[in-house]
């Protein structure tokens, strides 16, 4: 990670910014120490379907412990990924080492990897009992052991009562608790998960969300998430890897993902945000002037890389960093934008503002509603004065 | 197509306008269950009531079951000879036997050329696969007795099989292939197969390949997984199919009788015997019952444990 994609205006906040980013090395955050081995090594991986690459030269480093979200949409490689790592699929080039062995030509049996089905793949003709022993007993260990082990795991998930029953008489949370136990009941040393909580409804989702990363803790198995739900993977993760066309656009932490987008994709495929293309003026030492036609300003923030006189950049700001109000702030240390509001969609929390500035171009700005609808001013109309701080805008690749 | 579709919506128009809708709805649950009295229970009955008759040289060649007189019925009268007759000879209970014993091992041979095709038919890729059932259904297009026929062809003394063997030097004489066993399991079970394959396609198909994921992951082989997760799971397919198979082949004529020998015997050939050239229809009645009641046993056993099964 770098801290290039953040665009600062004052000194303090980089300084600020940077300690965040950099500060408590090792403990539960292992990919900051360089002196800790990744459990999960991904080099150069590439899986080809005929001329289509699925999966297209990706590096990752997975560390024990970690619970590790792949994100993308349909279509991204995710689960071709997660598919080569269980083994199914033979990567067409590159390599993957779980715990310092070199997984090539080893098949999903001989894996000390388990994977959950996103269908859950229960096998139906067995009881929940049987389908969380059967991965035990292909082990060959003794019956005793396994009905204590399928016991203890069938607690884990509270299902101690519906070991007899078949997966057909379950409802689908029950049958998700299943297939999770049924994969950890192995205790492997990575779990895959592809879309664990795709199938649940928002209610049951939100609720599990929390107790599969407490099953996680507790279990202290190394889990790699693949999920589209950015939700999921921002309240589950240590880190996310954002998935596009067979690539990761970045890969950090849910706030790094967030708050300091490296590319456009990433910024747009991650909550909403509203970007502004403009053109460098000058550059000056640790700082550059950057035009915003949109807006129609000129922004002072710090150089990134690479970057100089009469190249085109892309500033963006997310909705909730702007101030929104409809008299005119008293202290501002930015310009102060006025615009009239075109749409409003509101959300009970939070409303949604769609603002037209004078130059046509719309922002979408979000407000906490602490106040009672009826008594807000923000109206369908209404002249609006709009604002944020330079320093919470990040400068995008394309 | 479309004219066919439009006249039978005007036909269906017709009768709704005729009829209540509870009408027609009573008459399309009941016309199955009619059919079936009519072209199923009927004859079965007709079939029974002959079998408990006795020959006698007229026409038709039994005795009647009825005395029919002033519009009442005078008298009953029913016999178990046939049954007893078809009990107490060797030949009749040998034959039913036999025909067993061709029907189960052509059933298990069926099963075990059929699995494997059906299984790769069902794994191969989606243009495939059309092109493959389609080669399985092919024969259908073709009448099954000129099939069986073309064994002669194949399987005679000088048919084209021992021309070629004879030809490369493999064998010096022909081998004796026509009316043995080995004649009658080939004409079986290459006439059989597609009943096999077609059920146990359906229901290898429907397998979730996740499901054979699942196994491998958690550490079963290839082997394993098959026994574990495919064969279990394919196993109404593969009841399906040998039913398809075995009722049929217990009952089979046109095999036997061209392909068979004297000495094959099988049950549906003895029953044409007995009722064509005979001219005892009692006797094959009581056959026919007999070859029924055999063939139902094993589906009402499978039925139990198929309920059981459900209800678990």
């Amino acid at each position: 990670m770098n801290d290039s994609g953040n665009v600062y205006k004052q000194h303090e906040t980089i300084a600020v910014n940077t300690e965040a980013k950099s500060a408590p090395i090792g403990h539960g955050r292992p990919w900051m120490d360089p002196t800790i081995e990744p459990f999960i090594r991904v080099e150069g991986v590439s899986k080809h379907f005929g001329d289509f690459a699925a999966v297209d030269r990706v590096d990752l480093d997975i560390y024990q412990g970690e619970l590790f979200s792949i994100l993308g949409g349909s279509g991204s490689g995710k689960t071709t990924l997660l598919r080569v790592l269980a083994g199914f699929e033979e990567p067409s080039t590159g390599r993957v080492v779980i715990d310092g062995v070199d997984m090539a030509g080893i098949p999903p049996h001989r894996r000390p990897v388990n994977m959950m089905f996103q269908s859950y793949a229960l096998f139906p003709h067995m009881t929940v009992a049987k389908n969380i022993a059967y991965g035990l007993k292909r082990d060959g260990m003794r019956k005793a052991v396994i009905s204590e082990r399928v016991a203890d795991v069938l607690d884990l998930v509270q299902m101690s009562d519906f070991g007899p029953r078949k997966p057909a008489q379950l409802s689908g949370g029950q049958r998700q608790r299943v297939a999770l136990a049924r994969a950890i009941v192995k205790r492997p040393k990575v779990l895959l998960l592809d879309e664990p909580l795709g199938a649940l409804d928002k209610k049951l989702r939100e609720s599990t969300q929390f107790e599969l990363a407490n099953i996680q803790y507790k279990s202290g198995i190394t889990f790699i998430v693949v999920t589209h739900d950015q939700e999921e993977a921002m309240t589950l993760s240590t880190r996310i890897a954002v998935m596009d066309q067979g690539r990761f656009p970045q890969v950090g932490t849910p706030t790094e993902i967030y708050e300091y987008p490296e590319t456009r994709f990433t910024a747009d495929f991650i909550g909403t945000i509203n970007s502004f293309e403009g053109s460098v003026e000058s550059v000056s030492g640790s700082e550059m002037s950057v035009s915003l036609p949109a807006l129609d300003m000129t922004l002072q923030v710090p150089v990134k890389n690479g970057i100089s006189n009469g190249d085109t950049v892309c500033l963006a700001v997310r909705p909730e960093k702007i101030w929104i109000s409809t008299s005119p702030p008293e202290t501002a240390d930015t310009a102060v934008l006025t615009g009239t509001v075109e749409d409003q969609g509101y959300f009970g929390n939070l409303s949604l503002y769609r603002v037209r500035l004078e130059t046509g171009e719309i922002i979408q700005v979000s407000a906490q509603n602490r106040e009672r609808q009826s008594e807000r001013m923000i109206d369908w109309d209404a002249t609006v004065h709009i604002h944020w701080d330079i320093a919470s805008m990040v400068l995008l690749k394309e | 197509m479309n004219t066919l579709v439009k006249s039978s919506d005007r036909l269906v128009r017709f009768v709704n306008r005729r009829l209540s809708g509870r009408a027609v709805n009573q008459l399309m649950v009941r016309i199955p269950y009619i059919w079936l009295l009519l072209f199923f229970l009927l004859p079965l009955v007709i079939i029974l009531k002959i079998s408990l008759a006795d020959p006698v040289m007229a026409r038709p060649p039994y005795t009647p079951m009825f005395d029919w007189a002033a519009g009442a019925v005078q008298w009953f009268q029913g016999t178990l000879d046939n049954y007893r007759a078809i009990f107490n000879d060797r030949l009749y209970m040998y034959t039913y036997w036999s025909s067993v014993k061709f029907a189960s091992v052509s059933t298990v041979l069926v099963l075990l050329i059929g699995y494997p095709m059906a299984y790769a038919i069902a794994r191969a890729e989606g243009k495939w696969r059309t092109i493959f059932l389609l080669l399985v259904i092919l024969p259908f297009w073709t009448s099954f007795l000129l099939r069986v026929y073309a064994w002669l062809g194949l399987l005679n003394t000088y048919g084209l099989i021992n021309k070629t063997l004879m030809g490369l030097g493999i064998i010096d004489a022909p081998l004796e292939m026509m009316y043995t066993d080995f004649a009658v399991y080939i004409g079986i079970v290459y006439s059989y197969l597609p009943f096999m394959i077609l059920p146990l396609y359906a229901s290898l198909e429907k397998l979730d390949g996740d499901l054979r994921d699942a196994a491998a992951d958690l550490g079963a082989g290839p082997v394993r997984t098959f026994i574990d997760v495919t064969l279990p799971l394919s196993l109404p397919g593969v009841i399906a199919g040998s039913m398809l198979v075995f009722i049929p082949a217990m009952g089979e004529y046109v095999i036997p009788t061209l392909l068979g020998g004297p000495d094959n015997l099988m049950i549906g050939r003895v029953l044409y015997d007995e009722y064509f050239f005979n001219m005892d229809w009692p006797l094959s009645s009581a056959i026919a019952i007999v070859l029924l009641s055999l063939l139902i046993v094993p589906i009402m056993i499978l039925r139990y444990f198929q309920d059981k099964e459900a209800a678990a």
